[in-house]
């Protein structure tokens, strides 16, 4: 036990002495600094007030709302069809899963079920985009890390699947993709088997992310232990997805509610235990994978058949129709101008999109446009709880927790 | 769906719930009476029968242009538990005149920025909420912009915006194009 000190001393005291008698002191204060709006290793526009003393950060406070855009009040103001446009943009680095999600909770909320060619489309569609989803954010992790060519090899992955989307929907990156009751097309000829060559190479890119990342010493040190969050924190913040996963809680929507067509594939949720970066980081590897395996055995399994439903309340009729008769024409008005007529009522339905846990709270006046559109985006609820995992961390701990949490503006800022 | 956990916690708090019933998607709901709101969260979080911890969602609803909008608004509450494998669909009706509810932060962390977010677009204020900022939109904007009353194009910039026609065109306009 050591001696108390006489005031003289206590004045003097350094709360941090310097490891070697020679080292300088170095006085520090807290200060402000500000990450952003526009900062290089800031995902989007957001800006994070930090609280620093010395390197350690004291207080972080996310300052969000550069990319709102008015999404709920937009959809109030349209058809439920016109909506689709708006939910590309939520999170845009896949959009498929924020399409399909709000079409399932519309169909859902109307009482109809669509055809089954049409689910396994939207199964492989979403795995699809889950991949390209997980290969940006790992692939950004390295980059921000200082390790540029697994970015290199995460983006040239996710360059061919998107080739794809765009191949089946017309669009890189706002798809605009599916109708209430279906798809509004097939897949494109061809197509099937150029998906498989592409699993191959993107598979085989995958894995050169994997090498340089994974047992990188570097990076291992900057990623184990840091932006550490319990398991009892993460569901206390709403934390769902991989981050939630990376904590040890087994909690994939697809699994636990199972939609469309996953009840008939065979794929494995990956769990965490440590809830910190490297997990996060585990995750989406391993994701990946299960993702190609769902996606060979969705396009093994597809039937022939209808995409969309043959009902003219629902779904535009098909041109020929449209054309030749006169009750086309007058679905096809009525189905543009008044929009679907969702029967009065409301729901909450939920999928599981790349970041967690993508829910819809509908209500709808039994009008053509939605009388309210709540969207629960997975990245709002884990920014909630960046300041948790950061605070009391070192300020370079900032960037790599960061980027695992994976936050998108277009979905947190609505 | 959580007929199970309604039921388990009406035996606990008899007067809690104003309204049970089923929406057509098969969900269950309950009315909640404000004052009860946070023994019921605290109840359904911590029963070692129920847990729900997962704090999924909340927004609120202004249900001003519905046939039934008395009282005005409704604030909606999603809560999900692995024990269960169940989500509960809650909400309590706020009226029209200086809207408040109890803040569930105390329970749940994560209702911290959604009461924010609800604050910020519908103007109902969380009584006990730490840091009742807005949350989207910036502090020199006047009004909520999600309630019905407030104008589609209601726009309020900072800096005066320069008159492009292309943009006053489709809903909220006087041209639907």
């Amino acid at each position: 036990m050591a001696e108390p000190l006489s005031p003289e001393a206590a004045d003097a005291y350094d709360p941090n002495p310097p490891e070697s008698e020679l080292e300088a002191h170095l006085p520090t204060k807290r200060m402000v600094v500000n990450l952003g709006p526009s900062h290089p290793a800031m995902h989007g526009t957001v800006r994070m007030k930090v609280e620093l003393e010395g390197e350690t950060i004291i207080r972080a406070d996310p300052e969000i709302g550069f990319l709102h855009r008015g999404f709920q009040k937009s959809c109030e103001n349209v058809t439920w069809t016109q909506c689709l446009p708006y939910t590309d943009r939520l999170n845009y680095v896949s959009a498929l899963m924020n399409n399909f999600g709000f079409l399932s909770a519309v169909e859902k909320l109307i009482g109809i079920d669509i055809p089954e060619r049409a689910k396994y489309i939207r199964v492989i569609g979403s795995e699809l985009h889950r991949i390209a989803d997980h290969l940006t954010c790992v692939g950004a992790i390295g980059l921000e890390l200082g390790g540029f060519s697994a970015f290199l090899y995460g983006i040239e992955a996710r360059e061919l699947i998107v080739d794809r989307i765009t191949e089946l929907t017309g669009a890189r990156l706002t798809t605009s993709f599916g109708r209430v009751g279906g798809l509004e097309r097939d897949l494109p000829e061809g197509w099937v088997a150029k998906v498989l060559k592409t699993l191959d190479k993107v598979e085989t890119l995958a894995s050169e992310v994997d090498a340089l990342l994974t047992r990188n010493r570097i990076f291992v040190d900057r990623m184990k232990g840091t932006g550490v969050i319990t398991a009892l924190d993460a569901m206390d913040f709403g934390f769902t997805g991989p981050c939630l996963r990376a904590c040890g809680i087994n909690y994939d929507v697809r699994k636990a509610h199972p939609y469309w067509v996953y009840d008939q594939l065979n794929f494995d949720v990956p769990i965490g235990e440590n809830g910190d970066n490297f997990d996060r980081y585990l995750m989406r590897i391993e994701e990946i994978k299960q993702s190609h395996r769902i996606v060979r055995q969705a396009l093994q399994q597809i039937p022939e058949g209808p995409v969309i439903l043959n009902d003219w309340r629902i779904a535009l009729p098909p041109k020929s129709e449209v054309y030749g008769t006169i009750e086309g024409v007058m679905a096809h008005f009525k189905l543009i101008m008044e929009g679907i007529h969702v029967p009065a009522g409301e729901l909450y339905h939920s999928t599981e999109a790349a970041n967690g846990e993508l829910g819809w709270y509908l209500v709808s006046d039994g009008g053509g446009r939605p009388y309210k559109v709540h969207v629960r985006p997975p990245g709002f609820a884990i920014l909630s709880g960046i300041a948790r995992m950061v605070e009391g961390r070192m300020l370079a701990d900032l960037i790599p927790t960061f980027d695992t949490i994976n936050m998108i503006g277009g979905e947190v800022e609505q | 769906m959580s007929e199970f956990a309604f039921d388990h916690t009406a035996e606990r708090f008899p007067d809690a719930f104003v309204e049970r019933y089923r929406d057509r998607a098969g969900g269950d709901w309950a009315v909640v009476n404000p004052v009860a709101l946070l023994a019921v969260a605290s109840h359904l979080k911590n029963d070692p029968h129920l847990e729900f911890r997962l704090f999924l969602s909340m927004d609120a609803v202004d249900r001003l242009l519905l046939p039934d909008n008395n009282p005005r608004y409704e604030v909606v509450y999603f809560l999900h538990s692995f024990k269960l494998n169940e989500s509960v669909r809650m909400k309590c009706r706020v009226g029209e005149l200086d809207p408040q509810l109890p803040s569930l932060t105390p329970i749940f962390q994560g209702a911290n920025w959604f009461e924010r977010f609800v604050w910020d677009f519908y103007g109902i204020r969380f009584i006990g909420h730490p840091d009742l900022r807005r949350i989207l939109m910036y502090e020199e904007f006047q009004g909520h912009p999600l309630r019905k009353d407030y104008p589609l194009r209601g726009r309020q910039p900072l800096i005066p915006e320069r008159p492009i026609e292309d943009i006053f065109r489709g809903p909220g306009t006087n041209s639907m194009l």
